[in-house]
This record gives structure tokens, sequence and C-alpha cells, in this order.
């Protein structure tokens, strides 16, 4: 079984040597160039494998292709097998790589929300809000984001955070033969995706939470809808727990698999549910707060058995503790009333920073020729202020300026710590950013967590790291 | 900022400052910076100069002035910089090593966690121009530190990091992939997101974004990086 | 294929096409290659609210010796590009493609180096659906669409002329844009130049 002591400290595994100063130089076969799907020198090692001399003569090498039900996305793995045991894992990844880091330094500071909140497409509302929190800092107004703001990116986060991990639980189940648990997932998912597409207009990939703010206020009626909501999930998650926790299938295949310990997550880097899984209790929103996290009650589940099975019990603690802090946002948001406009037209509780060189007034309206800013605004920069007209204009072509510096801003997303290092060179683009996604350093530890286990234990293995490709690829 | 005092002790005299500036080479022209066509704007002739590389001095403030000093190693160091409420150190490539296994073992330092290689190209910045920037974190100390260090395009070598923080290994991966950095010690520096045989290093500012023009109801579209845009 | 398209053309082969049709398009197996975000608006097509299986097409077939409909939901890397090939050729006849959201139909909005601009430069695809990503309505309506035309597609000889007929009124349609003259950016340019 995979309880050896010794594998947390184990380092990653070396592939073939790659020659000193790598260059990417052409492989020619006899025939000319040859473009096989399988790539990355599998013809050599699967050579250098049947040159070994073994005991067993049982040994087999095993491609676990992009294509896969079990591997959450397109991930590749190239296992060495001695049998049933996993002698090496190699991971292969980038088969999503979307140049979105590239793409963002074509497109204005806010333009690339649209872009950052495809990358961890389980969680666009913590991509957009890590980047969002560095583009602020950069531009020093991380003290000026209105209040509400900063609640609804706390509501917003924290669902994103529940139904991320439903998507993540849900699949772990149907990996391991039991589809009725996605579908139970997918219930209580179902209804969140409803919530957002109230609040946001899309169900996936928002765009919402925008530097400055957030791209609009709740819409009335929003608040009972959530109540609503928080209502009846408690029945979907006892379903749900009572379903997946003392199932004994579930046990006998969680529990003691994917063991990595303290040591082994501090090495590989490896945060959220995977470290607090080794009972280190290390949560962003605790220990380096941000939107206001500090002023919320929450507890960060741990427990300390390093293995699947922790993890998925701290999964759904987690749940059950965002859906506490939505709970805590919703009734701040009802106690700051239903916000709105004076008889100036200015808002009374605004949900974007009220500075008119960065963001305009929040309030979109649905025209016959599609969302725009709403009539009031029109008027008011039309017939009523030139600066105001300057501003809109400015804002539209070009954006924002942000001053030049770099800044790193991190968030604890569902799956870990997710930071963006974002430099800027003074002018209306990003000169460079980087995500520093959780899922792409927790995906290296599948080699320490599978090596020397079953092969059926990379399965529950790797839904434990919960890895989402589009993160780790980019 | 760094500071602008002079020897009378007044701060922020504006001509100091542009003195300053105007050393530097122009980095736009115009209010728009747009140069497809002429500047209507009436701002034709501003031109927008490069702010100079920071370097902060004592007291950095908080905690970082402890970091600093715990660490040490000044002959490593070239230039420290404390901007927007984080501390940066700019480190001479060959002593990057010695630098995170000091950070990570020095009791006083203890940055158990690195967040990886986030790789940046600075063209302009000749001699200079592929910066590769390590954020690290302690989770003991509850602190953060950023690392920078630079490398020519002409030698494109960085010492690897994976035998101090094995999490590099993948991320040092990226960076090359991507920029061309060569990590001396990395046990298999291979491409890991672009296919194996792809020519170039993508995220590099000389690379082009590679798009195509689109067509549609009878319109064409250049592709993003063709576009007219706004510097 | 089978021994219904050895058939002659006549009362039998369109009897035969007719019920063909109708159970080919009962019992679309999916292989769904999902890729990115549009993939978890797929799973959520296959989930309690927006059900696949009213379709008999909840049983998705992970291999894809045994699947007749690839729905490539999301975008599709440079390095992913040939084994969605390997993956498509692996299917057996018949087959069809729907390429789900922007990115697979197009390129989406990474109009870039890493992204095939549209996976119908590698495989044909039946039919495209936009948006990014697709509501689980979307998916469900495209899907509609693609019985109507499993169930309507012909057989043996008929087939022949019906690709035939179906080329030529594509030919023969009228162009996207409007009548009106427009002016493009090109043209613009060479005026400017004057």
């Amino acid at each position: 079984m995979s309880t050896d002591s010794d594998r947390g400290e184990r380092p990653p595994q070396t592939p073939p040597q790659a020659p000193a100063g790598a260059t990417d130089a052409d492989e020619e076969a006899a025939e000319g160039r040859v473009y096989t799907a399988s790539g990355e020198d599998w013809d050599e090692f699967v050579a250098q494998n049947e040159a070994h001399d073994f005991q067993s003569g049982e040994r087999l090498v095993l491609n676990m292709g992009p294509q896969h039900p079990s591997t959450h996305g397109v991930l590749r793995l190239v296992l060495t097998l001695e049998g049933e045991t996993v002698d090496e894992v190699r991971a292969s990844i980038g088969y999503l790589h979307t140049g979105i880091e590239k793409n963002m330094e074509y497109r204005t500071w806010t333009q690339g929300v649209t872009f950052c909140t495809r990358m961890d497409y389980l969680m666009p509302f913590f991509n957009e809000a890590t980047y969002c929190l560095a583009v602020e800092r950069l531009l020093g107004i991380e003290d000026r984001i209105p209040e509400r703001a900063q609640i609804i990116r706390v509501l917003l986060m924290e669902f994103n955070r529940v139904s991320s991990h439903l998507q993540g639980i849900g699949p772990m189940g149907m990996e391991l033969g039991a589809t009725t648990i996605f579908l139970q997932g997918l219930r209580m998912r179902e209804r969140i995706l409803d919530l957002y597409e109230l609040i946001t207009g899309l169900r996936m990939n928002h765009g919402f939470i925008r530097p400055g703010g957030v791209a609009q206020d709740l819409p009335p009626g929003a608040l009972d809808k959530i109540r609503e909501f928080l209502d009846v999930a408690p029945r979907f998650y006892r379903d749900l727990r009572k379903l997946i926790d003392a199932n004994p299938v579930f046990i006998a295949r969680t529990k003691g698999v994917a063991y990595l310990d303290l040591a082994g997550c501090m090495a590989l880097g490896i945060t959220g549910p995977m470290l607090r899984s080794t009972g280190l209790p290390w949560d962003l929103r605790k220990s380096q707060p941000y939107c206001g996290y500090q002023t919320y009650d929450f507890e960060v589940p741990t427990t300390d058995t390093c293995d699947a099975y922790g993890r998925y019990v701290i999964r759904m603690d987690e749940i059950d503790e965002s859906l506490k802090i939505v709970k805590q946002c919703v009734d701040r948001l009802a106690e700051r009333g239903p916000g709105g406009t004076n008889s100036a037209g200015k808002d009374l509780d605004p949900v974007m920073i009220q500075d008119a060189k960065i963001g305009w007034p929040a309030r979109l309206s649905l025209g016959p020729d599609g969302l725009g800013p709403s009539p009031e605004h029109i008027a008011h920069i039309m017939g009523q202020s030139m600066e105001a007209l300057i501003h809109h204009f400015k804002l539209i072509t070009e954006g924002f300026r942000v001053p030049a510096g770099q800044v790193y801003a991190a968030t604890e997303s569902a799956r870990g710590e997710l930071g963006a290092h974002v430099v800027s060179d003074g002018g209306t683009r990003p000169y460079r950013v980087h995500f520093r996604d959780p899922s792409f350093s927790n995906l290296q530890s599948v080699a320490a967590i599978c090596e020397g286990g079953q092969v059926a234990d990379i399965i529950p293995a790797i839904a434990s790291i919960d890895p989402v490709m589009g993160g780790v690829d980019r | 900022m760094s500071e602008n005092s002079d020897s009378n002790g007044s701060t922020n005299l504006p001509a100091r400052l542009g003195e300053e500036r105007l050393a530097e080479p122009v980095v736009r022209h115009g209010m728009f910076g747009v140069d497809t066509t002429g500047d209507t704007s009436g701002y034709g002739r501003l031109r927008i100069h490069e702010q100079a590389p920071i370097e902060s001095q004592r007291p950095y403030g908080g905690y970082f002035d402890e970091i600093a000093d715990s660490l040490g190693m000044s002959d490593a160091i070239e230039r420290v910089v404390v901007d927007r409420g984080e501390l940066t150190f700019h480190v001479k490539r060959d002593r990057l090593p010695e630098l995170a296994r000091k950070l990570r073992d020095d009791p006083a330092l203890r940055f158990e966690l690195c967040m990886g290689v986030s790789g940046v190209h600075y063209p302009r910045d000749t001699g200079a121009e592929l910066h590769a920037v390590y954020h690290f974190v302690s989770i003991t100390y509850n602190r953060r530190v950023r690392v920078e260090v630079s490398t020519p395009d002409s030698d494109r070598h960085l010492p690897s990091l994976t035998g101090v923080y094995p999490t590099c290994n993948w991320h040092e991966r990226e960076t090359w992939d991507f920029f061309g950095i060569i990590f001396d010690g990395h046990p298999a520096l291979t491409r890991i997101e672009m296919p194996d045989d792809w020519k170039g290093h993508p995220q590099r500012k000389d690379y082009p974004l590679g798009g195509i023009p689109v067509e549609y109801r009878g319109a064409t579209i250049p592709p993003p990086d063709e576009r007219r845009h706004y510097q | 294929m089978g021994l219904e398209e050895k058939l002659p053309s006549g009362v039998m082969l369109t009897s035969v096409e007719k019920i063909a049709g109708w159970a080919r398009a009962r019992s679309v197996w999916p292989a769904t290659f999902g890729l990115a975000c549009c993939a978890m608006e797929l799973m959520m097509t296959g989930g309690p609210k927006h059900d696949l299986a009213r379709f008999g097409m909840e049983r998705a077939s992970n291999t894809p010796r045994q699947a007749d409909l690839m729905i490539v939901a999301g975008r599709v890397s440079q390095k992913m590009a040939p084994v969605l090939r390997q993956i498509y050729d692996q299917m057996s006849d018949p087959k069809w493609v729907i390429s789900m959201g922007v990115c697979a139909s197009s390129g989406g909005m990474f109009n870039n180096y890493a992204i095939v601009q549209g996976v119908d430069h590698i495989v044909p695809v039946d039919i495209y659906l936009p948006g990014c990503p697709p509501r689980p309505e979307m998916l469900l309506d495209s899907i509609i669409k693609l019985h109507d035309k499993i169930m309507n597609t012909k057989l043996g000889p008929n087939r022949q002329k019906q690709i035939t007929e179906l080329e030529q009124a594509r030919l023969a349609m009228p162009p996207l844009h409007t009548a009106a003259p427009v002016i493009s950016v090109a043209q613009l340019r060479a005026e400017e130049g004057h």
C-alpha cells in the first residue's frame, strides 16, 4: 500500500537527461521529419525499459493519455508499471496552453480580466480577484476600493470556492465509479451557477471583478435568491456527506492513499487543501487577509492524515465554512441597504472606485444595442460635464494608465495560493503578467504521491490534488 | 520612492525630479502613443521618459529591515527595492543558490515556500534583458520577499534552484520554454508547455503574438498585435 | 461501412435510410473531448437539470472506438491538435463532430500562437456552436439540430446525391455581409495612401 514513510521526501523523478544547454533542435528520423502524437521521447524510454533486466518480467510503460476520463482534464501521465505497482510517473502538461499571459500584454488592464478569468475555469472569480488586487496595488488604490465592492467580491469568491469544490469532489467520485456523487454535487452546483447568472449575467467566465471594484451592483432581489439557496444548501450538503463520508468503498480507495507529509509539501511548494491535510492551518485569508477577510468569522479546516481522504474532508468542511461566510456577506449587504443614487445622480453605495480616471460608475443597463452605461450616466457625460465625457472617452479607448513597477498579489483560492505577478511599464497595457497557479505547483507532486503505489491509486491521488489543467497550462 | 531631499533637507523639488527623468530614454510620444496615424490630440510633442530604476535606502520599514539584516550578503545584492509594500532583492546570478539556501535555512529567515519563477523580458535593458523573479513565503514569520536576477540575452544562463526548492523544477522548465533562460543544474530542462519541437520562446517580446486576420461579414480585422492601440 | 451502404437506390433504400437515421440519432454516444471551460458546461448538460440522458447520450464513451459523436469542448492547443486528430481517426463511421464554443469553432478570443484557430482545420465539423461557454440549453439545441441532420442523412448512392445537392446549395448562398458597399480596412488604407 502507499504508506511508505519516505515517500514524502522523494524528489520528483528525473526523466532522461536533456543535453546540456538544451536547444530546440529538430528530431530527424531516417525518413525525414516525423510527427507523432506521442512525443516526449516516448520511444527512447520504452526502449530503455525493455533493455532492463527484470526480475518479474511484468514491466510495462503505459500512457494515460491526454484524452482520458479520469485525469481531470488534458493531463498526460506516462506510467512505468511493475505489475500493478507504479514505478515511475511522468506528468506531461501543456495540452491546454493558451498563451493567456502573452495575450494580456496586448489588451488594456481592464480587458485583461476577460483573459485571466478563463485560466482556471473552475474558479474564475479567484483569477479575476487576484489579478485585480495586483493591479489595484500597482495603482495604489487598495484602500479606496468601496466596501460594498469588497463584500460582493468576498461573496462571489466564496461561492466560487463552493462550486469549485463540488466540481472537484464530484469527478472524484465519478472516477472511482460512483456517478451518483457527481450528479448529487451537480444539483447543488447548478443552483450556484444560477446565482452567478443572476448577479453577473453569466454562468462561467464572468469578467465581473474589475480593477477598482466590480462591474455592477447586485440586481434587486438577488439577496433574497441567495438566502433561498442558503436555506436549501444545508440539505444538499448533508445528503452529499451522508453519501460519501462513511462509504466503505470510498474510504478503502482514499484512506492512506496519496500520502504527502509536511516536508514534502514544503519542498514541492504545495498550498491549499493538500497542505492543510498535513495538519498545517496555512490559509492566506487568515494570515495575509485581503478584501476584508479579517472581518469575517470562519474557521480553517485541517486534518492531519495527509491522504486523499483527509483532503476530501477538508474540501467538504471548506464548503460549509464558505457558506457561513456567504451568509455573513448577505447580512452585511442587507444592512447597507440597496444602494441607489442621490438626487444629483451620484452613487450612494458605489461598487466601483469613485475615481473618474480609473473606473466609470458601475451602473449598466440593457439598451437596444446591448449592455452599456446607464442612461443617467450618458445624460451626465453628454449634457452636463465635459470633463466626465473626456474621462469616459479616455477610459473606453485607452483605459487607465498604471504607474511603473511590479507587484505580486496572492489569494487563497480553492486549490491553494493563486498569485499574480504583474509588471507595469507605466502604460495602458500590462507589460508582463505571470500567474502562479496553484494547480501547476500542486501537480508536480503527482510523482511523489503515486510512485510506489498501485495503478488504481493514481486516480484518487490526482483527484485529491484537484488540478485544473487550464490553470496548469494557462 | 527614493529620497528626494537635498543637503538643506527640503524634499521633492520638481526640478530635481525632472533632471533625473530627462536622462532616461523616451518610451512614449504624444498623448495616445499611436504611431500609425497623426497625433491630433494637441499633445503631439509630449515625450514620456522611462522611470529610473528605484533603489531604496534604509530604513526600509516594517519587517523588511529584519530580513535584510538577517540576510546580509551585501556583496551578492545589487539593489534593494521597497515599492508598494513589497521587498525586492536584485541579486547577482552566480550567488543565487547560496542566497536561496540562506533564505530557506537561516532560522531568522525561514522562507519555506518558493512560489516559483516568473520570467520577464526587458529588451531595452541591454546587458540584463532577461529577468527571473522568485517569490518566497515564510510561513513561520508570515512574510514575503522577492528575489530578482537578471541575465543578458547573449549569455542566458542562470543557476537552478531545484536543489534548494524542488518546486522550481517545473517553473524553471516553464521559464526556459517561454524565455530561453537556461538553468544550469536543472535535472531535465525541457519544454513543458509548448510542443517539444517548437521553435522559439513565445513569451519574449520579440516573439510575435501569432494571430491571424479575422474576416467577418465582409470586413477584416488584423490580429491583436497589429491593431491600432493606445500605449 | 455496412450492408446498408450496398443497397441500390429505391424504395427499400429509402426505408432503410429512415430506420437507420432514426436509430442512429436515438443513440448517439459522445466521445467527450472535454478540454477547457466548455467541458464544464458539457458536464453540466449531462447533469440533472439539463439532462442529456433523455437523448440516450449520457453514456459518454471514453474510448473513441465506441463513440459516434465527438464534442470538441474547449480550446485546442497546438500540442493537443495531433491528439485530436488521432482520436477522430480512431472513431469508426458514422461519426459526427460538434465544435462547442468559439474556441473550438474559430479560435475564439485566443487569436495567438498557441491555439488552433478552429478545429475545422483538423477535423470536419458538422455543427458549430458559438458561445463562451455556450449554455447547456445551447448545447442541447445543437445536439437536436445534429439529430435532425443524422435522421435526414441518406445512404449509398442517395448519399452521394445529397452531398452534391448540399454543396450546390452552399455555393449558391448569398454572402453574409450586406449588399451595401462596405469598405474594408485594406481599401481604407489604400485610399489614405493617395
